[in-house]
């Protein structure tokens, strides 16, 4: 395992900042890519550790949004409660994958945004 | 909000999160169109999509954790340069056209999946890591 320089972290974290608030496209689809290439984690790692960051920056803006009243609870529960299941689901099958394949579908799915953000 | 939307809202969500746990990922992408669809604005829907977002990646968190894949220091640090640079990119965001922003971005993005790629069958000849 190797340690990560504090800096570079940092400036992954910015970078992912900035992005999610310019293009509503979450941090972890730049935080994941940025330190399993930048920061040399192994995939799962870097997606565990993309999550961790990511449930930061949701509550801030969760709690600077719901201080203005834009948030609806009951909506986010009839998204956000299946997707509870889901990420048991989703992180239980990628410890049946391999690190190799892992990578690939993630950058499958980037590719897919990527149109999505070109076309869109 | 007719059983049709609340299903579509059900689904997608199961969905999101199945992609926020395997990826590492919040799952706004899809939260987002979703909760547009089914009659929130723009801006409620990214307000709710975040709070959608902090119990699906609590559970991404938990079990990562048991599975002994998180890095407790690095997200912390991750996590709160992210705050700061979300207050900068509104910023940024007011002042520039999006159009184009969003496709250099889609162009840089579709850079960063082929290196991946590249490295994903570079690192088939080595041992896998972990």
């Amino acid at each position: 395992m190797v340690r990560p320089l504090p800096a570079k972290l940092v400036a992954i974290g910015l970078v992912a900042g900035v992005l999610s608030a310019l293009f509503g496209v979450g941090g972890g689809i730049a935080i994941v890519p940025l330190l399993l290439l930048v920061c040399a984690f192994a995939p799962r790692e870097a997606a565990a550790t993309s999550l961790g960051a990511v449930a930061i920056t949701a509550l801030g803006g969760v709690v600077l949004y719901a201080l203005r009243g834009d948030v609806r609870v009951g909506h986010a529960a009839l998204v956000g409660l299946p997707a509870m299941a889901g990420a048991l689901a989703g992180t239980g099958l990628q410890q049946r994958i391999s690190g190799t394949t892992l990578t690939f579908a993630f950058a499958a799915m980037l590719s897919g945004i990527a149109v999505w953000l070109i076309i869109g | 909000m007719s059983n049709g939307t609340i299903a579509l809202g059900l689904s997608l969500g199961l969905v999101a999160g199945v992609l926020s746990g395997l990826f590492g990922v919040g799952g706004g992408i899809l939260f987002v169109p979703v909760l547009v669809a089914l009659g929130l604005g723009q801006v409620e829907a990214s307000a709710t999509s975040l709070l959608a977002i902090v119990p699906t990646a609590g559970v991404g968190i938990w079990r990562q954790a048991r599975y002994g894949n998180l890095r407790v220091r690095p997200s912390l640090i991750l996590g709160i340069a992210s705050l700061a640079g979300v207050a900068a990119g509104v910023k940024i965001a007011t002042s520039l056209p999006e159009h184009t922003l969003r496709r250099l971005f889609g162009v840089l993005l579709l850079g960063v999946a082929a290196q991946l790629a590249l490295r994903a069958a570079r690192s088939r000849h080595k041992v896998e890591p972990a």
